[in-house]
């Protein structure tokens, strides 16, 4: 964060020195940007602030410590598609499923579908790409999710028990 | 679209005052739910102006050419290093890299190439793989990383086969 903020500010100061006009245009367009990033922005966060109330710790652990192996992949994954959660809460959140049972596997499955399909990022993404692109690649992003899980099982051997 | 406009200000106002009853009268799920609004509201006011700044810099100070010899229809494979590399200082969320990679398209990047920014800050943020495999274990980070990426790229060259064929173009949204 800091650094963000000190790499903002050299980039601004190096840019106003060398040309002023060039910098206040960039900072219109900066604006122009940011406008449109507004609306869908807000449809997001209220989307995720009342999905992330429903997903507590004691739910997710309930959906994914499930006997049957192959549907937690599957529950692990469309959960992880309609959540958004930021890193400091998934980790911190996944070491204890971890601890308590739930399988690699199934923490992949959820954990790369949390961070590659997004439900809830849709009313942003479409803003930007529309609709097509970001359904299609929301699927891509499932597909490789489903993947990468499969192959955490088979690394972690989890896959022939 | 004047009617999901008035759909989408009484969602806001209803959402808003919620809030605001729960706070009044300590509703619990009410208030969990402010504190997450006001965590990603708090990176609107400071990540966000940030990135859109650098973004507008970007606009005014990096050539087109530039752009277009690295990422764009001619550049060679680097390319996708290139956009990993910029996907590893993806700051905030997935959120983030849209106006990024759209920026950056409009600039003459390739479509494939920019598919594999967006796939790629999604897993490989440098910040929070650190925290995953502190949590998770490196074992798992790699496994995630080694396989994620190459799927990326394929993935990213299909959809990008794809579109073409049908005459795509991203339009001003």
């Amino acid at each position: 964060m800091k650094i963000l903020f000190i790499l903002t500010a050299a980039c601004v100061i190096a840019s106003f020195v060398k040309d002023r006009k060039k910098t206040k245009q960039a900072f219109k367009k900066a604006f122009k940007k940011f406008e449109k990033m507004v609306p869908p922005f807000f449809t997001m966060i209220i989307a995720i602030s009342i999905v992330l109330y429903f997903l507590s710790d004691e739910a997710l652990l309930k959906i994914l410590d499930n006997d049957n192996r192959l549907l937690s992949v599957i529950l692990a994954s469309l959960l992880g598609s309609v959540s958004f959660m930021p890193g400091f809460i998934t980790y911190p959140l996944c070491g204890l499923l971890l601890q308590k049972g739930v399988t690699y596997t199934v923490l992949s499955a959820f954990t790369t579908t949390l961070m590659m399909v997004g439900v809830l990022t849709y009313p942003v993404e479409k803003a930007y790409f529309g609709n097509r692109v970001t359904i299609i690649r929301n699927l891509a992003g499932f597909a490789t999710a489903l993947i990468v899980a499969l192959a955490t099982g088979l690394v972690f051997g989890e896959l022939m028990q | 679209m004047k009617k999901n406009l008035i759909i989408k200000v009484i969602i806001i106002l209803l959402y808003g005052c919620f809030l605001a009853w729960s706070f009044f009268t300590d509703f619990t799920p009410g208030i969990k739910i402010g504190k997450t609004f006001s965590h990603f509201l708090s990176d609107m006011v400071s990540i966000i102006p940030c990135v859109f700044i650098l973004l507008g810099l970007f606009e005014v100070w990096v050539k087109r050419e530039t752009v277009e010899k690295h990422l764009g229809e001619k550049s060679s494979f680097l390319s996708y290093l290139w956009v990993i590399l910029l996907a590893g200082t993806t700051v905030g969320g997935l959120y983030l890299a849209f106006p990024v990679a759209y920026t950056i398209y409009k600039k003459g990047a390739r479509l494939s190439v920019i598919f594999t920014y967006i796939g790629a800050s999604a897993v490989c943020r440098i910040p929070m793989t650190t925290f995953e495999a502190s949590f998770l274990g490196l074992k798992f980070t790699l496994v995630r990383l080694l396989v994620s990426i190459p799927l990326i790229i394929i993935s990213s060259l299909i959809m990008e086969k794809f579109l073409a064929g049908r005459n795509f173009e991203i339009k001003e949204g």
